[in-house]
């Protein structure tokens, strides 16, 4: 990016750290710019007060988290899945954010374009919650002549800055403008001043912030589906992805199916539903089973967590013995 | 002059307490701002957290109130977004010295062209009078209460050291030479820093035995040692007392900038 973005007339800048990059990208952001930032573990841990900041400020960003072992310093080079808890959870509050899932290089450069129309659409912070396995991969991939791009929905001209829509988005205040918008971490009233000991408004400000992405889940949901009708059902996001997709191909199995999902939160429910003979859902990831308990608490049969850390993705036959343990 | 046109007239009443002297510092950029032309839709005040940043919300421009410390990580992005616009950034001690102190070094560093304004109250003055880093040696503050053992900060002497181009102080009685400063600071292509130093009767006056805002005024009238004089006394030998603030410009220079438009 150092080297393309001033060719095309954008900006780099590298920060002194990692919560002067996510303030950096919010400031940017305000200006009207599409601004991102990407890091591992430890600086998106650095990142979170600000990342707080830009879900309760509205403000569109885009951060790419390449996840590597933890806690702390960890394993640097080496691949897991263990921040998927704190991409939704991890700053202070109650609020709501998006996050994608590549397990392709192709998927890389798609979500990557595609978090920015999340971000713009919904006025949120975005992240493409990428693993080394995928972050560090080499492969053939083809860009497109023409990418989509949603825009931000402009501020109306007197309208009030943090008064939202029937969509739950706020117009836009962009800065320089003349909408005269005062942006704040504050607690807020619709026109932007803080009013922090307000109950009610706290209240209706933070179940806006959550629901406006929640009430959208299914329709940004992004997920394929591979033989609805079976009775075993691998759920996969990110790397782990490619051990199913292995496994998938050397069973050629009917009664093997397979959920790829690429927009981990807000978590697509709905997708588990179309299972409908599912018998037990398996969810091989590179952490501890912190996406198999968001699925536990959608559906009745049993979720059989896979996990594993260390570093390296799950084997196929790793994946096999799991299945053959639960005929 | 009047600057009631630049200020939210419904944000009315503000949260400073009787006596403080932030509304002084405000008045005297908007005097300085007014001098320089400026539009409202062009310039826009960016903050972090602390007394000194609810300013910007009592602005009728474009305004970012952000996180603690932060305000001029922020404030890059802005005016890298838009180089365009007249970045202001207030701040405070705490805020710019303590937990902003990384960014701080690192925007003179990069010399990027932005306005600061730091009112320093040399306390923590909105979260119940902590020390700050410029709590003066000996002063009692809520964590310093048999007087702060620690060394103050001199933040125009690390302004300099770090890279600013223009490095001013004054104090919230040297209303006309503040207000020349700031213009000055604007002016001035790259990183001006303006420190102000101010009265806090409520967390920093009550506690160090001024029993009026005057007297507090008065003090920093009288502890402040213009830069030509401090200049003549250095040349001569003289002893400089310690509780002495060398006022008047500090630095002015034409280093190479970032974000200024060619």
């Amino acid at each position: 990016m150092a080297s393309k973005l001033p060719k095309k007339g954008g900006v780099f800048i590298q920060m002194e750290d990692e919560i002067a990059s996510m303030a950096s990208i919010i400031g940017a952001s305000w200006t009207g710019a599409r601004a991102m930032t990407a890091t591992s573990g430890p600086g998106f841990s650095l990142m979170m007060e600000n990342i707080g900041f830009a879900a309760m400020t509205e403000t569109p960003c885009v951060v790419v988290n390449v996840q590597r072992g933890g806690p702390s310093t960890g394993q640097p080079t080496m691949s897991a899945q263990g921040d998927m808890m704190q991409a939704r959870f991890g700053s202070h509050g109650d609020y709501a954010i998006i996050a994608l899932c590549p397990a392709t290089v192709q998927e890389m450069y798609e979500l990557t374009a595609k978090a920015f129309n999340l971000a713009d659409k919904y006025r949120v912070p975005v992240f493409l919650m990428a693993d080394e396995t995928v972050g560090h991969m080499r492969e053939k991939i083809v860009i497109p002549d023409k990418v989509e791009r949603i825009e931000r929905k402009p501020l109306a001209p007197g309208a009030l800055p943090f008064k939202a829509d029937a969509d739950l988005v706020p117009g836009f205040g962009q800065f320089g403008k003349g909408h005269h918008v005062h942006v704040t971490g504050l607690t807020h009233d619709e026109r932007g001043y803080p009013s922090a000991t307000n109950p009610q408004l706290h209240a209706a400000l933070v179940q806006r912030l959550v629901d406006k992405i929640e009430n959208a889940r299914h329709e940004m949901a992004d997920y394929d589906v591979i033989n609805p009708g079976a009775s075993q059902v691998f759920i996969a996001y990110g790397g782990p992805v490619r051990t199913v997709q292995q496994v998938m191909h050397d069973r050629k199995d009917k009664d093997i199916g397979s959920l790829r999902i690429r927009t981990v939160w807000p978590f697509p429910e709905k997708a588990l539903a179309e299972f409908k003979n599912a018998k037990a859902f398996f969810v091989p990831e590179m952490n501890l089973g912190q996406i198999a308990r968001e699925i536990e608490r959608h559906v009745k049969v049993p979720v059989v967590s896979i996990p594993k850390l260390g570093g390296e993705l799950h084997t196929p036959a790793e994946l096999i013995a799991v299945l053959e343990a639960h005929r | 002059m009047s600057f009631e046109d630049w200020y939210r007239q419904d944000r009315l009443p503000h949260i400073y307490c009787a006596g403080c002297g932030n509304g002084t510092i405000i008045n005297c950029t908007l005097a300085a701002i007014d001098q320089m032309g400026w539009k409202k839709e062009e310039t826009v005040f960016v903050s972090g957290i602390g007394c000194s940043s609810r300013a910007p919300g009592y602005i009728l421009t474009d305004s970012l109130h952000t996180t603690h410390g932060r305000a001029l990580a922020f404030a890059t992005g802005v005016k890298l977004g838009n180089p365009d616009l007249n970045v202001v950034v207030f701040t405070g001690d705490g805020d710019l010295a303590a937990i902003g102190g990384n960014h701080f070094i690192h925007a003179c560093r990069r010399n990027i062209n932005l306005t600061v304004v730091c009112m320093n109250n040399q306390i923590y003055g909105m979260t119940g009078g902590q020390g700050s880093p410029t709590t003066p040696k000996g002063c009692l503050s809520s964590t310093t209460p048999y007087g702060c053992a620690e060394i103050p900060f001199d933040l125009c002497e690390l302004a300099i050291a770090a890279g600013a181009n223009y490095v001013s102080r004054w104090t919230s009685y040297h209303v006309k030479e503040l207000e020349k400063a700031i213009k000055v600071g604007f002016e001035t292509p790259g990183f001006s820093f303006i420190e102000a130093l101010v009265q806090c009767p409520t967390a920093f006056g009550r506690r160090n035995k001024f029993r009026q805002v005057a007297d507090h005024v008065e003090y920093l009238r009288s502890h402040s040692l213009l830069k030509a004089k401090y200049d003549r006394m250095v040349q001569q030998g003289e002893q400089i007392p310690e509780d002495m603030y060398v006022v008047g410009e500090l630095m002015r220079r034409s280093r190479p900038a970032l974000g200024v438009k060619p």
